[in-house]
């Protein structure tokens, strides 16, 4: 059961983001995150999606997905060198200046920003792979989280080929 | 030249080569509807119920190869379609189904007969569009066409908003002869490499096992595929979706394979050591138990849908393309190359299947007073000199006709075999019936099933369809029922219906001919008169023997290897 992200190039069309969600929920295949955004190209939109899968399911994933009229391309960022990151915006309530002081280092070494500061709390925004997201949230257990919202995985594959027409 | 929506999807029709299509008229596809009353190139065909114009559609292209073509209302219209569109999706059928939709303006606010058939419809469609804009619909219909015909085909809906329709706006149209889209491009030609490697293996193979599938019927290959077959000498077995794309008379035929194929279909598959699959999709009908399928078999599998492929059983050399492209390329290769099948392996290989064969698993008590349903197909083979079209319920009966109508030519046996949808074979048949007019068209139903469409013997009567229904009726839901004595302990829970119309009468008042026919020595006669009867529809009513089972069968989940046979394995199956 590996991990793969998928990234598709896909008709940037009302109804292509159904057929893709669509299709995890009828086969029932497992959805960790799934982004998408328009692309340079206003036709197009890209996709990424982690899931996880036996080597058989993914390549069922992979050849379903491709089947999809909307799907233009598709690459399994996973199969080469490849980047991924995730971000992740998160409000912490602040008691007193000694966590205040506590969370900005904390912030500075996972080299996250603070981007909203009240009396009583701080948002973070964070980048990074989606383990070292985790491992902010780990390490804050001991403070009262007030919100998470994390933009799910984007990929992009390492070195000069990419992912276009 | 300008036209408006409505005339603008006629006039697409008439220029795609549509001649029929199959529908049913409400609000918003009046302007539609207004349109197809101007001119009288596209015939419109109206059903009794949406659910036949998909069938009819369904049964018209299978019997055809041309794309079926339906047209419905919003709402319910298009609610009414689904089961049709989904039985068309299971077997791979081309079909274009145009749904109207409400107003653009409305969409979304619950107007009257609102509901969303692009969303609902997503699952059971190769592809959906919905025009928002006349100026787009004739290259969306064109898109639609394309789509649906080529590659694995499947259904497309077009849903098309009332007033992209309206009579009042007119854009330019001319016919869109080219068809461009970036994200589809099916594969047509297999890779080299890999069909030099499968006839490698072929001829090199010492029990050989050719297993092939609707696949073959689609891309219209029985030419090369019976070539390809006598060529190699080698044993074929078909799926229920291939039957008739290699003739049933030959002798390398074995017969079906699967559930209820024969003993020496699925015998010759368990113990082949090369299995040559070629547009047939590894079903769970088939396959039984897939830990046990094949055990000591390479395979080989042609198929143009790479999603198709190691999908349930892994293949050792897969080939994406199409049947004809690919049989061509290897008949070819084997001519060209030194190899040969090692004819001393083939004649053991051959000895084996005739005893297997030699167990006579379709055998059946041919001294019963009652009417067995297998007799009935198989006068009705004689009868009809087996060149009839059959179109096919779902149940026993639909068995029985796979198992003993021997089909020698391809499209002509028509049934839902992935969806498995009663209330199929009626308008299948009409449709099939309205672009053969001239070819014997048999309905082979039970009596719950004919009751699922039977409304369709008005549409029948409407545009003068004669086809002939062959009721094998066993007062049973006889499918449901022989599980429920097998794996049930004979519990026959809601398997039996009670108030069964007098089907005689019934078709006596759509104005057809109707029979009844309950002993054994009347069924011959009966057949040849009804099938004398060119112009009429006969509803022949066969009162058949009520706890008839379809053997052999293997269990659900069960091996291949584990069938059994005849009757008197009864007890040890339940
Ligand atoms: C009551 C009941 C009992 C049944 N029992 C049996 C049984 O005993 N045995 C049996 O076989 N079935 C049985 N079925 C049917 C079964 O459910 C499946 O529908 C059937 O086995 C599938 O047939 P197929 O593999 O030929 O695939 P199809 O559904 O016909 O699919 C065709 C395949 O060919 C490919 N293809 C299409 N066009 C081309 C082309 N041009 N070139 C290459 N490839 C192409 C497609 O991609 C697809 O993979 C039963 C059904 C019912 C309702
Ligand atoms: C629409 C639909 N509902 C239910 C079923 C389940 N089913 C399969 S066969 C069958 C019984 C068919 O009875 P009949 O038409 O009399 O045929 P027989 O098996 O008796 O030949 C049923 C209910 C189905 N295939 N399709
Ligand atoms: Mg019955």
């Amino acid at each position: 059961m590996l991990r793969h992200i998928i990234s598709l190039l896909l008709e940037n069309e009302s109804g292509a983001l159904s057929r893709v969600a669509g299709l995890f929920s009828a086969r029932g295949y497992n959805i960790e995150s799934l982004t998408v955004a328009p692309t340079e190209d206003e036709t197009l939109s890209r996709m990424t999606i982690v899931t996880t899968g036996s080597d058989e399911i993914i390549e069922q994933i992979t050849k379903q997905l491709n089947k999809l009229i909307d799907v233009v391309k598709l690459v399994d960022l996973t199969e080469g060198r490849h980047i991924e990151r995730e971000m992740m915006l998160i409000k912490v309530a602040t008691n007193g200046s000694d966590q205040r002081e506590e969370l900005m280092r904390l912030a500075d070494i996972f080299r996250g920003n603070i981007i909203d500061v009240t009396d009583a709390s701080y948002t973070i925004e964070l980048t990074g792979e989606s383990e070292k997201l985790d491992a902010f949230i780990d390490t804050l257990a001991k403070m009262n989280i007030l919100e998470t919202v994390r933009s799910g995985v984007m990929g992009i594959s390492r070195g000069e080929k990419g992912l276009h027409l | 030249m300008e036209l408006s929506g409505g005339d603008i999807l006629v006039r697409f029709l008439k220029d795609e080569g549509v001649e029929h299509i199959f529908g049913y008229p409400g609000g918003a596809v009046l302007h539609i509807y207004d349109a197809l009353y101007k001119q009288d190139d596209v015939k419109h065909i109206l059903v009794r119920h949406e659910q036949g114009a998909t069938h009819a559609a369904d049964g018209y292209a299978r019997a055809t190869g041309k794309p079926g073509v339906v047209l419905v209302t919003s709402g319910p219209g298009a609610t009414n379609a689904v089961t049709g569109i989904a039985t068309a999706y299971m077997d791979s059928i081309p079909m274009v189904v145009i749904t109207g939709q409400v107003p653009r303006a409305v969409i979304g606010s619950d107007a009257f007969q609102e509901v969303d058939s692009v969303g609902i419809t997503r699952p059971c469609v190769k592809h959906n569009f919905l025009v928002n804009d006349v100026s787009e619909l004739a290259a969306t219909l064109k898109k639609a066409f394309y789509v649906a015909t080529t590659g694995r085909p499947g259904p497309v809906v077009v849903d098309i908003p009332k007033d992209v329709t309206d009579p009042n706006v007119k854009v330019p149209y001319t016919y869109p002869e080219t068809v461009e889209m970036r994200s589809y491009n099916p594969v047509v030609k297999g890779h080299p490499g890999q069909i030099k490697k499968a006839v490698d293996m072929i001829v090199a193979a010492k029990r050989p096992m050719i297993y092939t599938g609707g696949g073959v019927v689609l891309g219209n290959a029985s030419a090369e595929l019976t070539e390809f077959v006598r060529l190699l000498g080698y044993p074929i077995t078909q799926t229920l979706m291939g039957l008739g794309s290699y003739p049933a008379t030959d002798q390398q035929y074995v017969g079906m394979l699967g559930m209820h194929g024969t003993y020496e279909a699925n015998m010759a598959m368990h113990e082949c050591d090369t299995l040559i699959a070629i547009g047939a999709r590894f079903d769970d009908r088939v396959t039984g138990k897939i830990a046990e399928f094949c055990p000591s078999a390479k395979i080989i599998h042609i198929d143009i849908d790479p999603a198709s492929i190691s999908k349930t059983v892994r293949v050792d050399v897969p080939i994406v393309g199409d049947v004809s492209a690919v049989l061509t390329d290897m008949i070819g290769q084997v001519k060209a190359g030194k190899a040969r099948p090692d004819q001393s392996a083939l004649g053991q290989w051959w000895e084996q299947i005739e005893k297997w064969r030699g167990e006579d698993c379709l055998g059946y008590d041919r001294n019963s007073p009652l009417i067995k349903p297998q007799f009935v197909i198989e006068k009705l083979w004689e009868v009809t000199g087996g060149d009839a079209i059959v179109a096919s319920d779902v149940g026993q009966h639909q068995m029985f006709a796979a198992q003993y109508y021997k089909f020698d030519k391809p499209n002509k046996w028509l049934n839902s075999g992935g969806l498995g949808t009663m209330g199929f074979g009626l308008p299948a048949g009409l449709g099939a019936k309205l672009a053969y007019p001239d070819q014997d068209v048999a309905v082979v139903t039970g009596e719950a099933s004919i009751q699922m469409c039977i409304q369709e013997l008005g549409t029948a009567t409407q545009y003068d369809l004669p086809v002939k229904v062959i009721n094998l009726n066993n007062r049973y839901m006889g499918m449901v029922r022989q599980w429920q004595q097998f794996f049930y302990e004979s519990r026959y829970s809601h398997s039996y219906m009670d108030a069964i119309p007098d089907f005689v009468k019934l078709a006596e008042s759509y104005g057809h001919v109707g029979m009844l026919i309950d002993k054994p020595e009347d069924v011959e006669g009966a057949l040849r008169e009804a099938f004398a009867m060119k112009d009429r529809l006969v509803f022949m009513d066969f009162i058949t023997d009520q706890e008839e089972n379809v053997y052999p069968m293997i269990a659900a989940g069960k091996g291949q290897h584990e069938m059994h046979l005849h009757s008197d394995n009864e007890r040890e199956l339940a």
